[in-house]
């Protein structure tokens, strides 16, 4: 009998961390191993909820625009720091434009025909989260970004 | 994506059965949509009480349905949890739906 010994070494639990494939169910999958990660069971629930609702924008657009052209992976790492949640997600894709992330602001118009169908991702990105960054180093963007962790409960 | 439409009177129930409308089935929930709304009807209600996670193109989604009922009818939504309710009110587009907390009376399942 040999001494049963796992070689697999799990990763602390203060960091999540995981590569997709640049596919819409790929970041379905991934959004929900995350969020119920034993890093992640640290947030509160609306935490949790906003937490959601920025990754999933975040890794839509890699997966729409970075790897429009061609297929890829995408990395993501998540840890605490200083109470927030530390967002840091790599891709090999296409940079983004040289001004950087969009502005994300919301369309003026909210009557009739000329209701906006698309825009919301950075504008939600952005309302949601701190300490934005992206830079591109050789041939890989780097996006980092934090969440708050301790949302209270909204009133309804 | 799995919708399930009946009509009441004058107006059109569709309850979404599945708990997300994502980047992944936002096209599909659009296409289902559309042809369940060709029937016509003075309302469309629609039951969002299943779904605990939308994103901007399930947001998207929903937005195209009210245009594609045109001038007329208006898109009512039904149900909307934690989160959902979140990304309408952030986007503001909570003032642009008739958005009812639960199904309005009337219209609920009996039992």
């Amino acid at each position: 009998m040999r001494a049963k010994r796992c070689a697999h070494v799990p990763l602390p639990p203060d960091i999540a961390h995981m590569v997709i494939d640049s596919d819409m169910l790929a970041v379905r999958d991934g959004l929900h191993y995350l969020l119920s990660s034993e890093l992640m069971s640290g947030l509160t629930k609306d935490s949790l909820s906003t937490a959601e609702v920025v990754l999933a924008e975040v890794l839509n657009n890699i997966v729409e625009h970075a790897y429009a052209l061609f297929p890829g992976k995408i990395a993501v790492s998540l840890s605490f720091r200083d109470d927030r949640l530390q967002c840091d997600i790599s891709d090999a894709g296409l940079p983004m434009p040289a001004a950087g992330p969009p502005a994300g602001i919301l369309h003026e118009t909210l009557e009739g025909t000329d209701l906006p169908e698309g825009g919301f991702g950075w504008f939600l990105i952005r309302s949601l989260s701190r300490d934005l960054s992206y830079r591109r180093q050789g041939s890989t963007n780097l996006l980092s970004f934090s969440l708050s962790a301790n949302d209270p409960p909204e009133i309804a | 994506m799995k919708l399930v439409s009946e009509r009441r009177g004058e107006i059109i129930v569709i309850r979404v059965m599945d708990d997300r409308i994502d980047a992944a089935g936002a096209i599909q929930f659009k296409d289902r949509m559309r042809e369940i709304i060709e029937e016509p009807s003075a309302r469309v209600v629609l039951d969002m009480s299943n779904i605990g996670f939308l994103d901007s193109s399930g947001l998207g989604a929903v937005v195209s349905v009210m245009k594609a009922l045109g001038p007329i009818r208006r898109l009512e939504l039904s149900g909307l949890t934690t989160t959902v309710e979140k990304v309408f009110r952030l986007t503001r587009m909570d003032s642009v739906f008739l958005i009812h907390k639960t199904l309005p009376e009337g219209l609920r399942h009996a039992g």
